[in-house]
């Protein structure tokens, strides 16, 4: 009997362990089938050329596949989103921590997560009948879907990731900190940019990371709202010029092409390139965050 | 410069500026599409079919399509989800083993969703043969959501105290009935909560979808898991960007929107709902 319940036992834990280490195994089915579908395009182009190759052609007689305007299109993009979330998303992570009486901060936090729920496609839609026209007219643009359009409704998207991470970091920084500080006639002020804050920078900065993470593999809204040209953009007038992600080719163009032709393996080239630097962005986010995990007080 | 005091005021000022423009954000997006949407809505909307190459008509179709990837996504994502997190909660030492399965949790929870497409067409719709289908595209938005799941479940029952294990298991309980019988029970509301908001993240997804059987267009509803399909998301993409007459059926952009954004956010306010009402009555 005892023995029937250990090897019970000793079974339902290897069954845990196995659904568990499907994770992993998912990860790993991922690279595979992604590179092997990438990496079937480099038969005929070399690899070299595919990474830096000025013009992205696929339909030309002969195809061209290069991958640098929309590496540069996602980093245009990204890059805007960032420079608008970054400040605006630390911004509301500390009001909402620091300033805000805990009632206030209740009914805040939930009107932030709505950001995170609204689908991408949702975004795309008012970004595309709403923000896109303003755009034009009030910058006199050719056309208002422009990497700007982009970054400004990525930013917005980006917001609710780095608040609510930004947000954990800066409350889990130990109040004997503060009082510490504050007790030494600091402002409150004084002790969130000079305490506060740095203390909380590691879970700030994984925070900016994911955000990051989530602008770059963004499709639907981009797609919709970039106008999808896929040209270098020019610095810094290609922000209000029509750029092309990697997100956007991929999705815009694995509808038109046969299974098995050169374009099929260079948009899961393409994926295979976005996949290593969103796992790299996470990798960096995961190390950021237990590295240099506040420790005080333990 | 200024005084300590009036900095301090400016500051302030700036971060107040800030959190407005972001309740600004949300507040805008909202009244958009619920102004513009709620008249596009009616029973007829919700019960109809698109017409004339979708220029009138409804969504049923579509938010038929939808219901179906939830219940399939959510029948595999589900029990793999809590298996996979019981054993990192109750089970899991620290270790390399385990240090690997989380990397590769949030790792999962980062990649791009549409990565997420592309595998599943070159895994569920070519290699298994599947098919651009239902069940390609629920195997596919399961695989997005796992980690979501995973991640809920473990903190739900990281909240259960520690000393309730210990009381069960000093009693010769052995672990699997001591997770069954009291780990399980208490933290079953919050698992609800996560498994709800995951529904709220598949019924929103496009870009997996898209890559793995979501239709244009179908003149009648799926019958099988390996039909082809309409969804929610992917209409309005569609109706948004490539209709047949994109001005005139804006009406129609802005009531399917509405109903998605309804969809979603009423299950995300459940979630927050049911997570409230047991917050409140379990105090340890």
């Amino acid at each position: 009997m005892l023995i029937n319940t250990r090897s019970k036992e000793f079974a339902i834990e290897s069954i845990l362990l196995a659904v568990s280490a499907l994770a992993v195994v998912i990860l790993i089915l991922i690279s595979i089938f992604l590179f092997r579908e990438g990496a079937a395009l480099f038969k005929d182009i070399p690899f070299l050329d595919f990474l830096t190759g000025k013009n992205w052609h696929p339909t030309s007689v002969p195809p061209v596949f290069g991958l640098l305007p929309l590496l540069l299109g996602t980093l245009l993009v990204t890059a805007g989103a960032i420079v608008i979330a970054v400040p605006l998303g630390i911004a509301s992570a500390v009001f909402i921590s620091e300033i805000a009486p805990p009632n206030v901060a209740e009914i805040l936090k939930p009107i932030v997560e709505i950001l995170a729920g609204v689908p991408s496609v949702v975004y795309g839609f008012f970004g595309l009948v709403v923000l896109i026209p303003r755009l034009q007219q009030l910058l006199d643009l050719p056309t208002g879907q422009t990497a700007l359009a982009g970054s400004i409704m990525l930013g917005i998207m980006a917001l609710p990731t780095i608040i609510s991470i930004s947000e954990d970091a800066i409350s889990s920084v130990p109040d004997f900190l503060k009082e510490g500080s504050l007790a030494l006639g600091a402002t409150r002020w004084q002790t969130i940019y000079r305490v506060t804050v740095p203390a909380a920078l590691s879970g700030i900065s994984a925070a900016v990371m994911l955000g990051m993470g989530r602008a770059i593999g963004e499709t639907m809204t981009v797609m919709m709202v970039t106008g999808n040209a896929a040209v270098i953009p020019g610095f810094p007038g290609g922000i209000f010029a029509p750029v092309k992600t990697m997100t956007a080719t991929i999705a815009l163009e694995m509808g038109e092409v046969p299974q098995g032709s050169e374009h099929y393996h260079a948009l899961f080239a393409i994926g295979a390139v976005l996949f290593v630097i969103t796992l790299l962005i996470n990798l960096i986010a995961e190390a950021v965050k237990r590295k240099y995990r506040f420790k005080v007080g333990s | 410069m200024f005084s300590p005091k009036v900095s301090e005021k400016i500051a302030f000022a700036f971060l107040t500026v800030a959190i407005l423009i972001v309740v600004g954000f949300v507040l805008t997006i909202l009244s958009y599409i619920v102004t513009n949407g709620i008249g596009a809505i009616s029973i007829d909307f919700l019960i109809q079919g698109p017409k004339n190459r979708m220029t009138e008509g409804g969504i049923f179709p579509a938010i038929v399509g939808t219901v179906f990837l939830i219940i399939g996504s959510m029948a595999v994502a589900l029990p793999f989800g809590i298996l996979a997190a019981i054993y990192l909660n109750e089970y899991a030492e620290e270790g390399r083993i385990v240090w690997i399965i989380q990397m590769a949790i949030s790792n999962l929870a980062g990649t791009p969703s549409v990565v997420f497409g592309l595998f599943g067409l070159a895994m569920f719709v070519k290699y298994m043969g599947f098919g651009a289908s239902i069940l390609a595209a629920s195997l596919t938005l399961a695989l997005v959501v796992l980690p979501v799941i995973i991640r809920a479940s473990e903190e739900a029952m990281a909240t259960v105290p520690s000393g309730l294990r210990e009381a069960s298991l000093a009693l010769g309980v052995t672990r699997w009935q001591t997770v069954r019988k009291i780990v399980l029970p208490i933290a079953l509301p919050g698992m609800v909560t996560g498994a709800i908001l995951s529904v709220g993240r598949v019924a929103g997804e496009t870009a997996p979808i898209l890559l793995t059987g979501a239709a244009y267009f179908l003149p009648r509803l799926p019958d099988s898991v390996s039909d082809q399909f309409m969804a929610l998301p992917y209409h309005l993409f569609v109706l948004a960007t490539s209709g047949t007459n994109i001005a005139t059926t804006r009406p129609i952009q802005y009531g399917t929107a509405l109903v998605l954004l309804m969809i979603v956010l009423g299950v995300n306010f459940v979630a927050v709902m049911i997570r409230r009402h047991y917050k409140n009555k379990m105090r340890w």
